[in-house]
């Protein structure tokens, strides 16, 4: 068990694109251990990606179930995770344990389907939506050698959100 | 003593602004902290961090021939820096009802007394001429609940306002 360093930006490792996992070995179920005593020793994430801590290896936490009122699959390893279906969009607030001391707004799919393996490697099939769809696709951008801020969108954009439009023609 | 200065500047837009302004910064020396520039109405405005060192007269003089050209008209401000300390807001409050001249006090009366501290304000004036429409977004930090609030805002419906309170949840990832 240990506490990792977590690599930050302006740091060129973070934009690189991991490599899927091959072996499921003790190896690597002791490295998510790891990885997962990083996340919680960090300022409350709901997620970690291996690229986080310089393996660049398709490997990723998520687990929202400390927030109060939303649906979620629990504590999540998601091993070589491929999104098969987006639906929706919404903006929210991000911010990244990579990226210290700046939130920004990013769209992201409000529901996601998903296709991902566990630390023994048999595949599962997950449906989710809303926070823990955001967090899953927030560190499968790692993966991909993106950050959030590559994805902000102006605080501006917030305004025209549909349901004010809806709100602002009902007078 | 101060080693940041705060810009302020606005003008008619047209392209160009950001990009001679802070290019005659660069030349004199100067570092550039955080920043707010927006398209307000046909003007542009800026208001920016300048580090580096200079005083408010270096920098008049440093800026004084591209705002003659352009036609800006700036003042500058000594500031502490106050870097890396951002506040994070946990509450977002969407404002939209027909122009009319109080509603900003009107919102923001009742958010102050709530102990609301407004961490960013943008508003836009949407619609027509004929018909405009005043819409706004604040985004700040209160330690009272969301009932709290909405109960405070509850009065503006009457008003014709319509103010929806909503918590900003950020995720960390």
């Amino acid at each position: 068990m240990a506490v990792l360093d977590i690599i930050k930006l302006p740091d060129e490792r973070l934009k690189r694109v991991s490599e899927p996992v091959e072996s499921f070995d003790q190896e690597l179920r002791a490295f998510i251990a790891d990885l997962e005593d990083t996340r919680r020793a960090g300022p409350a994430a709901v997620g970690i990606a291996a690229p986080q801590v310089a393996r660049h290896q398709r490997i990723l936490i998520v687990d929202v179930s400390g927030r109060p009122k939303t649906e979620s699959h629990g504590h999540l390893v998601l091993i070589n995770p491929e999104i098969t279906h987006w639906e929706g969009f919404e903006i929210g607030r991000e911010g990244c344990l990579s990226v210290p001391d700046f939130t920004g707004n990013v769209i992201r799919a409000t529901r996601i389907k998903l296709r991902a393996q566990d630390p023994e490697g048999a595949t599962h099939i997950y449906e989710m939506e809303g926070f823990e769809a955001r967090a899953v696709q927030h560190e499968l951008d790692h993966l991909d050698g993106l950050l959030f801020v590559d994805r902000v969108v102006s605080r501006r954009t917030d305004l025209y959100r549909r349901k004010v439009y809806q709100k602002g023609s009902g007078d | 003593m101060s080693d940041w200065t705060m810009l302020t500047l606005v003008g008619a837009d047209r392209p160009g602004i950001v990009a001679r302004v802070t290019r005659a910064l660069y030349g004199a020396g100067c570092n550039l902290g955080e920043a707010s520039m927006i398209r307000l109405g046909g003007n542009f405005t800026i208001m920016l961090m300048v580090g580096g060192g200079l005083s408010c007269e270096q920098l008049q003089n440093a800026l004084d021939p591209v705002a003659r050209e352009l036609g800006l008209r700036l003042h500058l401000d000594p500031v502490r820096g106050g870097l890396h300390q951002h506040l994070v807001p946990n509450i977002q409050v969407r404002v939209a009802g027909a122009d009319r001249a109080g509603i900003v006090a009107d919102v923001t009366e009742i958010l102050a007394d709530q102990g609301f501290n407004i961490l960013e304000l943008e508003s836009d004036v949407a619609g027509d001429a004929a018909k405009p429409v005043y819409i706004m977004n604040i985004q700040g930090y209160c330690e009272q609940t969301m009932e709290s609030l909405e109960k405070a805002l509850s009065g503006l419906a009457a008003k014709g306002i319509s103010a929806d309170v909503a918590p900003v949840e950020i995720l960390i990832g």
